[in-house]
């Protein structure tokens, strides 16, 4: 296991260095992107619309935050994470038509993303679930918000990131997905579960 | 004052305290799984949590920013008055919570898609309501959370198979649940009744304490034995492996028809948010699962 500190616009040659299991930090831009945000982008890249900022070598953060606005600035309050499984019907697509490098969610993602990011170079870094205090330290500032139209979790935030994390890296650009391998450990132990409480499987 | 400003402040202060403070039975379950787990990854889990919940109460911020769905359990007294008075000052205090706390706008429109902004919509937030003897009224908050909703599960079991059908229905919502809730969890257990009746049993069953078990010592019991089973899978906190999946296991029932053996497993996520507070008749306020001062 080791940590590892990365600056956006992340290259691939970087994002390669990563392996299941790492812990890494982000600073620079981060973007929040839920259900709404990915089709609406998805749809803008196929119209060949141009999106508010280019993403590539970004970090997408899948979060509807709780966010304040006091005269003409917005302040994060709450950013933990949302689940990532919602994404994975969009994620693939999303990562090769924008290559960003870093998703971050919890509770993982599947086959489909786990390929896209081996073929593209990209990672999943798990951040704790529910601990939006943490995120939100990190997160500096609001760049800007758009699609505000989306509602407040939908919109994406653009946000100004120092350190963030610990991700711990759980889908690598390898093809090894850590949710994946405790997902075999659950499934044998099921077995015992049964037999234990008297179940025919 | 009138019930309504009453209820109002109440049922604010309620919505504050559940989002910044979790009760102290979640917190010190929260504590003993950090120390007695031995999964490297679910130990940084669950330190994260704890920093977070620690960070929540010094920042006075909500600790996750799914405030959830605001849902409201009210015992009223037969004989208190202007009892019809009491939803309006709770959606009052849902719209002001939204903006002074904040919570997160959690109202959609499910066929526009639209976020009513507030928190409110039709039937949101939503009240249950139970007539009790005297003049008191209590009212208690349940900010429900998205991502453990999504995996509350309902079944119609078969009655042949009795208890084993429902540890199989609880192990296997567990099992199908994985990463989703935010584990570690806690899980409400409703039995009986009929389809919509074993959910609310579940979801109501989440509000007892982790220290309290159930009454009846065959319950008690199974709650026991249900909770080793499902921390048994390796799940582990956010799912990536380790002892600690479920915190508490809490089961409630109702009769059922001879028919049926319908049977609900309510998730709560480990942010499991929850306050309440009885009204006297004089407009007196004692805060129940929280200390007052706690509220700034």
């Amino acid at each position: 296991m080791a940590v590892y500190k990365f600056k956006t616009p992340i290259s691939e040659e970087e994002i390669r260095k990563l392996n299941v299991n790492d812990v890494l930090y982000v600073t620079g831009t981060m973007f929040t992107a839920r259900d709404q945000a990915h089709k609406r982008a998805l749809e803008y890249f196929k119209q060949g619309k141009p999106l508010p900022i280019d993403l590539e070598g970004l970090a997408v953060f899948h979060c509807g935050p709780i966010v304040k606005k006091k005269e003409d600035t917005w302040t994060i309050v709450a950013a933990g994470p949302t689940t990532s499984t919602r994404m994975e019907i969009f994620e693939d697509e999303f990562i090769r038509s924008f290559k960003v490098r870093v998703i971050i969610g919890k509770g993982g993602m599947g086959r489909r993303t786990t390929e896209a990011m081996a073929k593209c170079g990209a990672v999943y870094g798990a951040f704790t679930g529910g601990a939006a205090i943490l995120a939100a330290r990190a997160i500096k500032s609001v760049k800007s918000v758009e699609w505000l139209d989306l509602g407040m979790p939908e919109a994406m935030w653009i946000l100004d990131v120092e350190e963030f994390g610990p991700l711990t890296v759980a889908i690598d650009s390898h093809g090894n997905n850590l949710f994946e391998d405790v997902q075999r450990k659950v499934e044998e132990n099921k077995q015992r579960i049964y037999q234990k409480l008297g179940l025919s499987p | 004052m009138e019930i309504l400003n009453i209820a109002e402040k109440v049922a604010f202060n309620l919505i504050k305290q559940a989002v910044i403070y979790l009760p102290e039975d979640v917190k010190q379950a929260l504590r003993k799984a950090y120390a007695e787990e031995t999964s490297a990854a679910g130990k940084t889990q669950l330190k994260a949590i704890l920093d977070n919940i620690e960070f929540a109460e010094k920042y006075q911020a909500p600790m996750c920013q799914d405030t959830g769905t605001i849902i409201f359990y009210i015992k009223a007294g037969a004989k208190a008055k202007d009892l019809y008075k009491i939803e309006d000052a709770l959606i009052r205090a849902t719209r002001r919570a939204t903006v002074e706390v904040p919570i997160r706008p959690n109202a959609v429109n499910p066929f526009t898609q639209k976020n009513s902004g507030d928190n409110t919509g039709k039937l949101i937030p939503w009240t249950n309501w139970k007539v009790v003897p005297g003049e008191d009224i209590e009212i208690t908050v349940l900010p429900k959370g998205g991502g453990s909703e999504n995996v509350c599960v309902m079944g119609m079991l078969v009655p042949g198979e009795g208890i084993n059908g429902l540890k199989k229905f609880v192990v296997d919502a567990v099992l199908k649940a994985g990463a989703k809730p935010c584990p570690p969890n806690i899980l409400g257990v409703g039995i009986g009744g009929g389809s919509d009746i074993a959910m609310k049993i579940a979801k109501k069953a989440l509000l007892r304490p982790l220290n309290v078990s159930n009454p009846d010592p065959e319950i008690a019991k199974l709650e026991k034995e249900i909770l080793e089973a499902v921390n048994m899978t390796g799940i582990g906190p956010m799912g990536l492996g380790g002892k600690t999946t479920v915190l508490g296991v809490n089961i409630d029932y109702a009769y059922r028809h001879p028919a049926s053996y319908p049977a609900a497993v309510a998730f709560n996520c480990w942010a499991a948010r929850r306050a309440a507070a009885r009204i006297s008749a004089d407009g007196t306020v004692e805060y129940l699962t929280h200390k007052v001062d706690e509220v700034k």
